[in-house]
């Protein structure tokens, strides 16, 4: 269907010009988001600086919540599947709870970002805040920054208060933010693979500057951007090449035409096989599934631990949406020739994630190999290529990607003087100062461990169960074999927390803001729901498959 | 009504986390000590309004999850009646005893308040996924319990525990999933999936899901190979953790067995069971033998734990074994079994609360430390003595009337597995009465614990008011078995009639 609208559009065009039909109401969400985005450019040029941080918080919250608002009246409507501007877009059901779960993401991640209370005046600065310029700017960037030092208690090292010359927050990170999370929505929306690439350089690059933006150390979060700017480079041009291969293979990009053409054609195999590969590790590299996922443990330890939260949640649901729709839609035909690939792809990413995992002194790394070994989980359900697999696949990224963002709002708790205390050491005891955030970051990690009463328990169920039917059982025992050893690395963090005694000059707790509170409740209240009643969920989730 | 039972506990566990720890200890104390007792009398009561004869009672079910065949269907029957009430009555012995504890008393007592209604839930739960989330929550509620209660190692030994218990329920969960896909429709539903028997002739996957489902549950029992976890636990976890962990969670293995490995896989059983009782064997031999050679009191109640697992191993395997044996045979054989549960569950239970007795008084599990406490401590020995005896089976408690049953119904269909069995009473009852003589008898003689007198004070009030209504119950039940076994029997033959098909 795809291939003959086309087709009859580019005839049409010949003659006269019209425009492709476009489907305002589908694509409102991604509109809302990227006009925003557009608007946060120009907040961040005229509004005056003092205004900026309140101004751009509101809009990006407002946004997130418009978007999902008509995200979900619109579901209520049960729309069918439909493409859009002129096939590049596929607005059905996978789409849409995508974008349900990028938007609730986004919202808890601009909730962390916006926090300005837990580090005085915003984890996000555009220069080094250990040498302060003398500007005018710091005169109005003290009065800003001072109501937010006196919120925090104490951490920041006296000879840094004593300047008052707190920079304020770079509130570019707003639109970065927004910027990106447009991006996301079109790439697990992407019907076309050059729409696919276009969508995933819009969501990469707004990244790699947030990644570098970090306050304390910033060498290590520069060093980051790089490394992700570097390798995220060669992870676009693979997939770049993988377009252009399958691009020969099937004469067109789209992905419904690819699929027509791997079904049952005299072409060359070598095109196809070495497309799909290029294509497909693109992908995985952003899904930091191994053995493509060495930029992982660097740049989660690396970036603000607000936007490794986001890059940790959002950036894994959207890679997994693509990869779920390029998987089920275009190479469904050949999965025969092909699933044996990504069989290994699984069990090498979840060794990797959960022995590499058991090494990690810092908390950081740690839960980036615990997200290696979650993709290898991710990838397990995708590549079942069953409506079963599918939808248990979209419920395991919303419970994944929500208790992640939440890990990562506590561990942004936990500081010295001289930031974020991310060495496990610094945990040591932490029950004993804090019980209350000891406890919630407990119930996260049991949930990560897939304990049941937790989303992790029924998304491990709903994704082994949907393995099984598909007769994977080898992968779902190595699966179990993975989470079981992942299972104790948590434990490891949980037994400092609890039983061991807290170091003398440990780090200090810091009162959560109100964004941040609003961010970990958001994110535990619904790690619980998703264990206990996961049937709403669950059936949005099933509802249909990718339209093409 | 079981929805009740099994969680007025959580309840009153999430009113009592509202409470401020400051009120003092003893407001969490004595209601969890109310909350039990009101518990053990809801038991009480659906034990007296309970049919027999009428199978499955108190039957309630509600949608869950219903895409993936998951409900919350709770029941009754004779196999987990008479567990229902030794949880009760068990978890109300362990709030008794605690009285005196005085460290962290309020997350104490939410935890165990939080564990007694998954253990309640575990024996009530008729459906898979419901019964697997109640076992794995039971993992990590004792998990928490040994870390932050314990002594000696017990970072150590809970991690070690957590590990292990972990790994057996992913097997389960696997062996569970395997199972419900055989069905058709899927679905988790224990009664329905035991009416339906998926994998009758399914050969060998029928074997891989059973081999799931048993390594599993060999592993919570735990049988040999599987209990290296079991021996520091249990030394390094507080008395009332100790008492819950083998008078409750090792029970969950067993009655996974007779509820979910037995009736949902009948041929596969049949085919398996000769592999069950050698491991049975192994069990009561190894535990028995390994428990002989211990020096540290708790450490070798541990070991008489697999010993005693062991029976209830060769029980079901024999009433697997069709050959040789008539239905009533086989029958008997599970009733002992689901006795032994009942008996191990109060004996073990009275045998770690008094053991705890020991560290508390003076920090030391070590037999040889100790000698003469029957002079300073009359009552402890007296009811230490009575109890060991009691779990070593002799005539008139509740051990003997469930060994008897037992080996009476698995001699015919495992002749030689049987009189090996048997070894096991002789070395049991051996290496209790030397740890009675070592500890009890002779010259007194106290290991030396800081700040403690030079005496060695006699059971408590609290203490007594907890350790002898558990073995008044294993007398009751050695005396008059009839009360329990009326409950038992029929459910026991309708089970035989199941593995039959």
């Amino acid at each position: 269907m795809g291939v003959t609208t086309q087709t009859g559009a580019v005839i049409l065009a010949q003659q006269s010009i019209a425009p492709p039909p476009i489907h305002y109401s589908a694509i409102a969400p991604v509109l809302i988001v990227l006009g925003a985005a557009c608007l946060a450019v120009l907040v961040e040029a005229f509004v005056p600086r003092r205004l900026r941080w309140s101004v751009q918080v509101g809009l990006s919250l407002c946004t997130l919540v418009a978007a999902g608002a008509w995200l979900v009246v619109y579901a209520r409507g049960e729309p069918m599947g439909l493409t859009t501007l002129a096939d590049t877009l596929a607005i059905d059901t996978p789409t849409l709870f995508l974008w349900g779960t990028l938007l609730v993401l986004g919202l808890a991640s601009i909730l962390l970002i916006a926090d300005r209370s837990v580090e005085p005046g915003g984890a996000f600065v555009a220069e080094s805040s250990a040498a302060p310029s003398p500007s005018p700017r710091a005169a109005s960037g003290g009065s800003t920054g001072g109501t937010a030092t006196s919120i925090a208690p104490a951490p920041t090292p006296a000879p840094a208060r004593a300047t008052a010359s707190v920079a304020e927050m770079r509130t570019e990170v707003f639109p970065l933010g927004l910027f990106s999370l447009g991006g996301m929505m079109v790439f697990c929306a992407a019907n076309d693979l050059l729409t696919m690439f276009i969508a995933l350089e819009a969501l990469s690059l707004p990244l790699y500057v947030m990644c570098g933006l970090a306050r304390r150390r910033r060498l290590l979060s520069q060093e980051a951007a790089v490394k992700y700017f570097l390798l995220g480079a060669f992870a676009s041009a693979f997939f770049l090449y993988g377009l252009a291969l399958l691009y020969g293979y099937a004469g067109s990009v789209e992905l419904s035409a690819i699929a027509d053409a791997t079904a049952g054609s005299l072409r060359s195999d070598t095109l196809l096989f070495a497309g799909l590969g290029l294509l497909v590790v693109g992908l995985l590299f952003k899904g930091s599934v191994g053995p493509f996922h060495m930029w992982t443990p660097d740049v989660y330890h690396g970036a603000p631990t607000a936007v490794t939260g986001f890059m940790a949640a959002c950036t894994k649901v959207a890679a997994f949406g693509a990869i779920l729709r390029v998987l089920h839609v275009a190479f469904e035909a050949s999965s025969w020739e092909w699933h044996w690939v990504l069989w290994t792809v699984a069990v090498v990413s979840m060794v990797i994630g959960a022995v590499l995992g058991l090494t990690q002194s810092d908390i950081k790394r740690m839960v980036a190999y615990s997200s290696i070994a979650h993709a290898g989980f991710l990838l397990i359900g995708a590549i079942t290529l069953t409506d079963e697999g599918l939808s248990a696949t979209l419920f395991y990224l919303l419970a994944y990607g929500v208790t992640t963002i939440a890990v990562f709002g506590v561990i942004s708790l936990v500081r010295t003087s001289e930031g974020e205390a991310t060495h496990l050491s610094a945990w040591s005891g932490l029950a004993k100062r804090s019980p209350l955030i000891a406890w919630v970051f407990t119930f996260l990690l049991l949930a990560l461990a897939g304990i049941p009463l937790t989303s992790g328990f029924m998304g491990k169920f709903v994704v082994f169960s949907a393995a099984l039917t598909a007769g994977m059982a080898p992968l779902v025992v190595i699966a179990l074999v993975a989470s079981a050893v992942a299972a104790f690395f948590y434990l490891r963090v949980i037994v400092l927390m609890h039983f061991n005694e807290p170091a003398p000059d440990g780090p200090t707790v810091s009162v959560p803001g109100a964004f941040t509170t609003a961010a970990i409740t958001l994110g535990v209240v619904v790690t619980l729901l998703l264990g206990v009643l996961p049937t709403p969920v669950l059936d949005w989730a099933s509802v249909g498959g990718f339209v093409s | 009504m079981l929805s009740l039972i099994v969680f007025l506990p959580l309840v009153a566990a999430a009113v009592l986390a509202a409470v401020p720890a400051s009120v003092g200890r003893r407001v969490f104390a004595v209601s969890w000590v109310v909350v039990a007792a009101a518990d053990l009398a809801l038991v009480v009561a659906a034990w007296i309004g309970y049919d027999p004869s009428g199978g499955m009672a108190y039957e309630q079910q509600l949608p869950w999850i219903p895409t993936a065949g998951v409900s919350y269907h709770v029941g009754i029957d004779g196999l987990s009646l008479p567990l229902v009430a030794v949880t009760a009555g068990l978890f109300l012995a362990c709030a008794i005893y605690s009285l005196r504890q005085t460290h962290r008393v309020k997350s104490f007592v939410l935890l165990f308040l939080g564990l007694q209604t998954v253990s309640q839930g575990l024996f009530t739960a008729l459906d898979l996924i419901l019964f697997f989330v109640y076992f794995d929550l039971s993992i990590v509620g004792m998990y928490f319990v040994i870390a932050r209660w314990g002594h000696g190692s017990a970072k150590r030994s809970a991690l070690t525990f957590f590990l292990y218990t972990f790994i057996g329920s992913l097997a389960l969960l696997l062996g569970f999933i395997g199972l419900s896909l055989a069905a058709q429709p899927h679905t988790f539903d224990i009664v329905a999936l035991a009416r339906a028997a998926p994998l009758a002739g399914s050969g060998a996957y029928g074997a891989l899901v059973l081999l799931a489902i048993g390594i599993g549950l060999a592993i919570k029992t735990p049988t040999v190979p599987f209990h290296t976890w079991l021996p520091p636990a249990h030394t390094d976890a507080p008395a009332a953790g100790s008492a819950i962990l083998a008078g409750v969670l090792l029970k969950m293995g067993t009655y996974g067995f007779v509820r979910i490995a037995m009736p949902l896989l009948p041929e596969t059983w049949r085919q398996y069971a000769s592999v069950v009782v050698v491991v049975g064997v192994l069990s009561v031999l190894y535990g028995a033998l390994v428990a002989l050679a211990q020096e540290d009191f708790k450490r070798m109640i541990a070991y008489t734990s697999v010993n005693h697992m062991g029976y209830i191993i060769l029980a079901v395997g024999a009433a697997g074994i069709l050959a040789g044996s008539d239905e009533q045979a086989r029958s008997l054989a599970v009733t002992g079994a689901v006795t032994q549960m009942v008996s191990h569950g109060l004996l073990t239970g009275a045998l770690f609360l008094l053991a705890g007795i020991l560290y508390d008084r003076r920090d030391s599990y070590d037999m040889s430390a100790y000698s003469g406490l029957a002079g300073p401590a009359p009552v402890f020995a007296g009811v230490t003595g009575l109890v060991a005896f009691a779990s070593l089976g002799l005539p008139g408690f509740s051990g003997f009337i469930a060994e008897f049953q037992i080996f009476t119904g698995s001699l015919a269909s495992a002749t030689v597995a049987t009189a090996l069995a048997l070894l096991g009473i002789l070395i049991t009852a051996g290496l209790l009465l030397r740890a009675l003589h070592r500890v009890f008898l002779g010259s007194l003689r106290i290991p030396d614990a800081p700040g403690a007198a030079r005496d060695f004070t006699d059971l408590r009030p609290s203490e007594a008011a907890s350790i002898l209504p558990l073995l008044a119950m294993a007398i009751a039940i050695g005396v008059l078995p009839r009360f329990l076994l009326d409950v038992i029997e029929p459910a026991a033959t309708a089970l035989i009639g199941m593995v039959g098909r």
